[in-house]
């Protein structure tokens, strides 16, 4: 019984830090961000009693908004498959927040399996984007559908491949046992043993959550919205927040494998109170940083085009993160466990990954067979246009 | 262990819940008459097979059951189907159910299965409630089982290779087509 008031206690705890805190404030977050970067002024109306609070109140307004309007679905759609796609998608989403480890005690379940359940689980959220794309009948949606799925498979490999190289690292895939490995000295955290695989994972990651600038499946000025043109009210939402909640998803992954997750380094206080409630508060700082950085790409970069995405993918990560995978597997069998040796080593192997995957991808420059192909097809169709 | 009814406890009414998914799920793709439900109705079978794993106390099969067969390999197959001519019509059927010729295997095979399953002497083992097998099986796979996980792989690669060169030829076949027309 007692262990039961305890699960519950965390499950409401993990529950209330994701979706009652970090969601919302992400939507106002990004718009006053988006807001500095472009040189706007951004939300700062609404106002209770003249106080406006930088458009904290914004949120608020929203959340009222949504709910109350009207759930406007096409006639023609597909009754049960239209609403179980928005399900699908933000139930993924939330679900793997699970095995999340925010803190020594803050876990819901302590899985053996703890970052294959994350992949596992997310990989699931293809289905939302693909089901609401073919449910909602409609040629934009099952468009947004076909680019979500295929960038969302392609790049799930990459995300997959990039943690193979941490997890050989730290010889485990249980979330809280990941960031047990990780304690003392700042060097002992993932980044100093994988950079390489940070980056990959954090451009897999970004097109994982499918915003921009791998934005195509929604790709306004082509598909209208994507696969998620037909859908309005509080089931626009669930799409929404289930795209904000992914993105704190891979944030979170990406600082228990690479940032320490809760271990504050130098810090031998392990077991005291007051330690692991900063231990709480440093893995939010770093997931919130991170999260900030992928809304700063966001408002950077423009859209990819499809064969962009795909090259991207397919020619340049996915063949850097197998080199990872395999420079790594090397170093941390002929060297010896824990020394300098295997840090200094696997530092170089990470350099030898970039060295080679940019020269090979400057070699390549010179033939882009896609490329070629698309304008080849161009000349031909405008010669059948003249004839 | 709740008991909830005589001789019923919670984890065997969540075990015939799954069984029951299954099942259902199974028929739905073999009964269906749109293609595009019988690959959303091989979702739930997929994930009550991976259900099941869990009762048998193997997460990371089950986990890996969600990650290769619902996460990659159903999505493709839907993918596939998507792509097919004339999707938006929604009668795209697989109307390949012929009960004459059907009947008389699948009778055997239950017949089969009912005899095995009779004469078979089920043990009862208690399955521990941690059961970490994820490293375990990775040793294995690597150690002593390594011959057969890569004969595995390499039939993969064959496989791979061999889509690549169909779907490869197609398009080569295409543009000749097209010069050869033009050169006329």
């Amino acid at each position: 019984m007692e262990l039961l008031l305890i699960s519950t206690l965390k499950v409401i705890l993990v529950f209330a830090i994701v979706l009652g805190a970090l969601s919302p404030l992400a939507g106002w977050a990004e718009r006053r961000q988006s807001a500095m970067i472009q040189d706007r002024v951004g939300p700062n109306r609404a106002s209770i009693g003249g106080f406006r609070a930088w458009g904290l109140f914004h949120p608020i307004a929203d959340v009222i908004k949504l709910m109350t309007k009207e759930d406007f679905v096409p006639a023609t759609r597909n009754r049960y498959l239209h609403t179980a796609a928005p399900m699908i998608a933000f139930w993924s989403a939330v679900v793997t927040f699970a095995v999340i480890p925010f803190g020594p005690w803050l876990q819901i379940a302590n899985l053996d399996i703890g970052v294959l359940f994350i992949f596992g689980i997310a990989s699931l959220g293809v289905y939302g984007a693909t089901i609401a794309g073919w449910a909602s009948n409609n040629k934009y949606s099952l468009l947004g559908a076909l680019r979500a799925s295929a960038m969302m498979l392609s790049y799930e490999v990459t995300l997959g491949l990039t943690v193979v190289g941490v997890l050989i690292c730290f010889s485990t895939v249980g979330a809280q046992e990941l960031v047990v490995a990780q304690a003392g000295p700042i060097w002992n955290w993932g980044i100093f043993k994988q950079p390489v695989a940070f980056v990959l994972f954090f451009v897999a990651a970004m097109a994982a959550t499918k915003r921009a600038p791998f934005d195509l499946p929604e790709g306004e000025s082509e598909i209208v919205a994507g696969y998620f043109l037909e859908y309005s009210g509080m089931k626009f939402v669930m799409f929404y927040m289930g795209e904000y909640i992914e993105m704190f998803l891979w944030s979170a992954l990406a600082t228990v494998l690479f940032f320490g997750g809760w271990q504050i380094p130098w810090v031998p206080f392990e077991g005291q109170t007051w330690y692991e409630f900063a231990g709480v508060a440093k893995f939010l700082a770093v997931l919130v940083a991170i999260a900030f950085l992928q809304m700063t790409v966001r408002w950077t970069l423009p859209r990819f085009r499809y064969d962009q995405v795909m090259d991207l993918g397919w020619k340049m990560l996915l063949p850097a993160s197998i080199g990872n995978v395999v420079v790594t597997a090397v170093v941390i069998i002929a060297t010896p466990a824990g020394g300098v040796l295997q840090r200094v080593a696997l530092l170089v192997g990470n350099a030898v990954v970039v060295l080679v995957a940019l020269a090979v991808a400057a070699a390549m420059k010179g033939e882009n067979k896609i490329g070629v192909t698309t304008e080849a097809l161009r000349t031909q169709r405008s010669e059948e246009a003249v004839h | 262990m709740n008991q909830l009814l005589e001789g019923l406890t919670l984890s065997d009414l969540t075990f015939y819940l799954v069984a029951a998914l299954t099942i259902v799920s199974a028929a739905g793709v073999v009964f269906s008459k749109s293609i595009v439900y019988s690959a959303f109705a091989l979702l739930g079978t997929f994930g009550g097979v991976a259900g099941l794993y869990l009762f048998l106390a193997a997460d990371t099969i089950a986990i890996v059951q969600i990650m290769i067969y619902v996460g990659g390999i159903l999505v493709l197959l839907l993918f596939a189907v998507m792509m097919t001519h004339k999707i938006e019509s929604v009668d795209v059927t697989s109307r390949s159910m012929d009960l004459h010729k059907a009947l008389p295997p699948a009778v055997v095979l239950i017949a089969l299965i009912g005899v095995i399953a009779k004469k078979t002497e089920w043990k009862l083992l208690k399955a521990p409630d941690d059961n970490p097998i994820t490293a375990k099986l990775g040793d294995a796979f690597l150690g002593d089982y390594l011959l057969p996980f890569e004969v595995a792989s390499l039939v993969l690669v064959v496989a791979l290779v061999g889509a690549v060169v169909m779907a490869r030829r197609e398009v080569k076949g295409d543009f000749s087509r097209k010069a050869e027309k033009e050169s006329e």
